[in-house]
């Protein structure tokens, strides 16, 4: 079976409108398909592993958001389901996210490290 | 169908990105050179097929409609599926909550409706995969 590496790195596009962020969305999606995948945080996305986010309260008007994004527990879902979740160790540090600032089930991984984990890959799809 | 198929996915709607011609771009080469083509189009790219584009004139160089040509997206993804021929192939699927949640139900033909699943079977069918993300 392919090894797909799913590298999620536009952060916070959309993800209130869409309830949440549309690439580890997908992953988890084709993981349902049966597929081996895992997934890379880079960038401002890993953020999306740090606990205790809330979105809620969006209301313009009378129309509210009822249920806002939850990223932090869709990267759970994804380790519970078996998807390998990865986040560049130098991108939390330069955002100043510590290791227990995580999620449980995230490995961060180096920079250096990167073409080692793509290179484990036979597919790396970069959002 | 022919020997070799590229499958390909886009994000990003029409008219905001460089990206769109880049793909479109490698979409056309890979069919004069006999090799399928699948697009799957993700989030705002659903929009690229609109029926309902249409072309504008241009008030800052004070062309008419006419006189800009201005293309639409849909019009060169149209022009995509009329070019492959015979066992090259051109297929495009618009994810279906993408489309859902845009109001995008209205395409030209030749897109079908679709899921991930769709690129995933793709992906693992084709000779190679390209994501072009968003940014």
């Amino acid at each position: 079976m392919t090894k797909i590496l799913s590298v999620v790195e536009h952060a916070y596009a959309g993800t209130l409108e869409e309830q949440d962020d549309t690439v580890l969305w997908i992953t988890h999606m084709i993981k349902n398909a049966g597929a081996d995948i895992s997934a890379l945080l880079r960038g401002n996305a890993t953020n999306y592993a740090v606990r205790g986010q809330d979105a809620s309260g969006l209301r313009f008007g009378a129309a509210s958001l009822a249920v806002p994004p939850t990223l932090e527990k869709d990267i759970e879902d994804m380790v519970a389901k078996g998807i390998p979740v990865y986040a560049v160790r130098e991108d939390l540090e330069q955002r100043g996210i510590k290791p227990g600032d995580l999620v449980a089930g995230v490995t961060p991984v180096s920079k250096t490290d990167i073409a080692r984990l793509f290179d484990e890959h036979d597919m790396v799809w970069h959002w | 169908m022919s020997d070799k198929t590229i499958t390909i996915s886009l994000m990003d709607p029409p008219y905001d990105s460089e990206t769109t011609t880049t793909a479109l771009r490698i979409a056309d080469a890979a069919l004069d050179k006999g090799i399928s083509v699948n697009v799957f189009a993700y989030e705002g790219a659903v929009l690229l097929t609109m029926k309902a584009q249409q072309a504008h004139p241009n008030p800052v160089k004070g062309t008419t409609v006419e006189d800009q040509h201005h293309p639409t997206t849909s019009g060169f993804v149209g022009a995509l599926f009329e070019k492959a021929a015979g066992d090259v192939q051109f297929q495009w699927i618009n994810c279906g909550m993408c489309v859902d949640e845009r109001g995008a139900a209205d395409w030209i033909d030749g897109p079908k409706r679709g899921g991930p699943g769709d690129f995933y079977k793709w992906s693992q069918e084709s000779t190679n995969t390209l994501v072009i993300g968003t940014r």
